[in-house]
């Protein structure tokens, strides 16, 4: 038998394989969340002693301002994007589902028409739509003879509400898909309707699947807040500007003024993903 | 093999036709299927065995011809499906117990919220039917904790609990582990004994010829040969039977 040698000096063309990780829905909170609890802590003590060590201005001074508006940037600033976020992704939520719904309805025109809407926000740049709702709604409204005044904040709170709705509405139709067609066809055997298979069968074991995702899209649309400054919306960025310009527009306030939102938002998504993903691999495992 | 006599026609098929797309899968089946008679539908894979059963539930829709289940018109375009699907229980290869709920909740989910039944007789006809298939001590236990052969027998308790005239077998052992293919087999022919109709589509040849009544041989779409296990199983007449016989015996 003729020996056959593991090495060999001729060239030898590897198959090719790609680098690299799938592509993946959850990739924001997953980045997040990968990020090691020490790295996070290291970070937030250095922080300050990063922003010390910018000279120019006194490095205390530069500290001393933003330690002077930081209560004020963290309750009327950073706690109203929070708030914005709640809304927007309440308000989302109840459309995306049921746009979501529409979309797997059995009726051609409803389903055609939910897709192309979910499509349609789910692949506009979101600023874009946050300038159009701004725009397309009226400035005041007369509702009983009484007019009421639509402020900015609330119309930015719809804005960002719509591609949230266009991607609860594929979470939710790509979870009822992902069920099997044999619970469908179990379900109809025993003689449950269509509506009762939904709510009762294929719903309920969807529900615990759409949570991670879902949350994945809370920590986006919470990080896309800021987006509402350009409409005037007094929240964390509008805010630090005025703070910086109450300071003289010094230029060394810029960084720790702006590196300060950045603080607080990783400070409240980097928990939201850590439980996303310790979720989603429970749900993974019980399935 | 059961010796009694037949009983009155609880599914008659005349002539069904069903294909998908071009495909015809079924060209002009007639069968009829007794009270209490034991019905094994074999053939090699691709012969149409499932869709035919799938047809009788209406789960596919037929093309032409007729199947009735005591008297309900199944190729109806006004059929009542629940009606229907109260005379006819269906068993799957793949189980399809819903895996949020215990097995005492798959149970006794059809009775509670398709026909309305009172909770305390529901819980109590589950129970025994769980007993009946020797579950017991199963009720909370949830699919994905019961082996394949456990999640069969719930799957038929689910389906005894709508209280069917007629039980369709899917190839119901077909997805299991061979240690835990007895205990479902035994399940059926303790149904079978008790005078259950039962119609199987199986390739379980030895538990074919001790429980069935009768046996339709399908081949391409059609039926080739039926009759008395007996009889089919040693003095098979048409060269395809003869060719699937000498291939698995």
């Amino acid at each position: 038998m003729a020996m056959i040698p593991d090495r060999s000096d001729l060239a030898v063309l590897k198959p090719f394989r790609m680098q690299g990780a799938p592509y993946d829905a959850m990739y924001h909170v997953r980045w997040l969340a990968g990020i090691p609890l020490r790295w996070v802590v290291l970070l937030m003590l250095l922080w300050p002693t990063a922003v010390l060590a910018q000279s120019g201005m006194a490095m205390a001074d530069t500290f001393a301002a933003l330690w002077r508006w930081m209560p004020f940037l963290v309750t009327q600033g950073f706690l109203f994007n929070i708030l914005i976020s709640l809304f927007s992704m309440l308000i989302g939520t109840v459309l995306g589902v049921v746009l979501g719904l529409a979309q797997i309805s059995r009726v051609r025109p409803i389903r055609g028409l939910s897709w192309f809407i979910t499509q349609l926000f789910r692949n506009s740049p979101w600023l874009v739509l946050l300038f159009i709702v701004l725009l397309a709604l009226p400035y005041e409204i007369n509702i009983l003879g009484q007019t009421f005044r639509i402020p900015a904040w609330m119309k930015a709170v719809f804005g960002l509400s719509l591609p949230i709705m266009a991607n609860i509405s594929e979470i939710v139709r790509g979870a009822v898909i992902s069920v099997p067609s044999g619970q469908w066809e179990a379900a109809e055997s025993l003689g449950f309707n269509r509506r009762q298979t939904l709510y009762e069968i294929i719903l309920p074991q969807c529900f615990k699947r759409m949570i991670p995702p879902w949350m994945n899209w809370y920590a986006i649309l919470t990080m896309a807040t800021p987006l509402c400054s350009l409409l005037g919306v007094e929240e964390i960025i509008t805010l630090s500007r005025q703070a910086m310009s109450a300071e003289d527009n010094q230029p060394e306030l810029l960084i720790p003024f702006y590196g300060f939102a950045l603080v607080l938002f990783f400070a409240y998504c980097y928990p939201i993903a850590r439980i996303t993903i310790w979720l989603e691999r429970r749900v993974s495992v019980k399935f | 093999m059961t010796t009694h006599p037949l009983g009155e026609p609880i599914i008659v098929m005349t002539d069904v036709h069903k294909s998908f797309g071009e495909l015809e899968v079924i060209k002009g089946v007639s069968m009829t299927v007794h009270k209490g008679e034991v019905v094994c539908i074999i053939g090699p894979s691709g012969s149409g065995k499932s869709t035919l059963i799938r047809c009788i539930n209406a789960l596919n829709p037929i093309n032409s011809g007729s199947i009735t289940v005591r008297g309900i018109e199944v190729n109806d375009p006004r059929l009542d499906t629940l009606a229907l699907r109260r005379e006819v229980g269906i068993v799957f290869q793949q189980y399809n117990l819903f895996p949020h709920k215990t097995a005492l909740e798959n149970i006794m989910m059809a009775p509670l919220k398709v026909l309305g039944e009172d909770r305390d007789t529901v819980a109590k006809r589950a129970r025994s039917l769980l007993k009946k298939v020797r579950l017991e001590g199963k009720e909370d236990a949830y699919p994905g904790e019961l082996s394949g052969g456990q999640q069969q027998r719930v799957a038929i308790a689910r389906a005894l609990a709508m209280r069917p005239e007629v039980m369709l077998f899917d190839e119901v052992t077909a997805a299991l582990d061979p240690e835990t293919v007895k205990e479902v087999l035994v399940t059926i022919k303790e149904l079978a004994a008790e005078g259950m109709t039962c119609i199987l589509v199986t390739h379980e040849m030895g538990f074919a010829r001790e429980v069935a009544d009768h046996i339709y041989f399908t081949d391409r779409g059609v039926i080739v040969e039926h009759g008395p296990p007996a009889t089919f199983f040693d003095e098979a007449s048409d060269p395809r039977t003869k060719e699937f016989l000498s291939q698995i015996l």
